[in-house]
């Protein structure tokens, strides 16, 4: 990996490995949101949903953008897919161990019968 | 394929997956208690596993190291916490140098395997639980990507014939 490629891997990981940034980062997977609207939905202030938001589109996570007065805040699709894409390469090796399994217990394998 | 069911859970960085076998509980146990046979399913066809120290006991210890295709090793163990012939398996995996130690700073992933009868044969569960979004990537990182590559051509194979 570049030097750039792991400053985004790192800043995408600590992005989600917080609970508030996870769930702003469901709603906005759905459809924008105003950053106001996201911060009604958190016992915290304006500010700090703010601050989170900010570390997502650090990550790559979101984009915002301005309509009026308004932020606007939407996700990436493609960048929240990379995390699900890690567990998919995983149950790729256990895809092969049960295949592998598979043969080895099948009885003409083992022995005639 | 015997794998009927996969679960992703993001949150808690966990995979579940669920296969049938067409064999007894005890026989699919026999794979995990017969070193010669796990070593046989636990590393890839480009990475084959040889078994050394083999204890399935509560605090003992499964040793493994994986040779890949430049003649490359790669060394790890499982250490156990739970044994419940046969139904069920706990174990810490881990990452170890070629004499077995853990290698320290290298992620360690909890496994719960659960064998059940099922319709006349075995319905295994493989729950594999990560610390962190960095132990995940760093077990990719390590070289499980290959294996799994050759995984996949694996089952291509198998689907194809």
């Amino acid at each position: 990996m570049s030097e750039e490629a792991e400053e985004r891997a790192d800043a995408l990981f600590h992005a989600l490995a917080d609970r508030t940034r996870r769930d702003i980062m469901r709603r906005v997977l759905g459809g924008e949101h105003s950053v106001s609207v996201l911060a009604a939905k958190y016992d915290m202030s304006f500010a700090a949903v703010q601050k989170h938001v900010a570390v997502l589109e650090r990550a790559g996570l979101l984009t915002k953008r301005r309509s009026g007065r308004e932020q606007l805040a939407s996700g990436d699709v493609q960048a929240v897919r990379s995390v699900a894409s890690m567990l998919t390469e995983l149950e790729q090796v256990w895809r092969g161990r049960i295949a592998r399994i598979d043969e080895l217990i099948k009885p003409n394998s083992e022995q005639e019968d | 394929m015997p794998v009927t069911d996969v679960t992703q859970d993001l949150d808690n960085l966990t995979l579940t997956i669920t296969a049938d076998f067409l064999a007894p509980v005890e026989r699919i146990w026999q794979v995990y208690a017969d070193p010669r046979q796990l070593e046989k399913v636990w590393g890839p066809p480009s990475y084959p596993a040889t078994v050394v120290d083999h204890n399935l006991t509560p605090g003992g210890r499964v040793t493994y190291f994986m040779t890949g295709p430049e003649g490359d090793k790669h060394a790890g163990y499982w250490h156990i916490t739970a044994v419940d012939e046969p139904n069920s398996l706990s174990f810490d995996d881990g990452f170890a140098d070629l004499d077995f130690n853990p290698t320290p700073g290298l992620p360690v992933s909890r496994n719960v395997y659960t064998f059940t009868a099922h319709d006349g044969g075995t319905r295994a569960t493989y729950v594999s639980t990560y610390e962190s979004a960095e132990a995940l990537q760093q077990v990719l990182d390590m070289g499980v990507v290959e294996g799994a590559t050759s995984a996949i051509n694996q089952i291509d194979g198998l689907v194809g014939s």
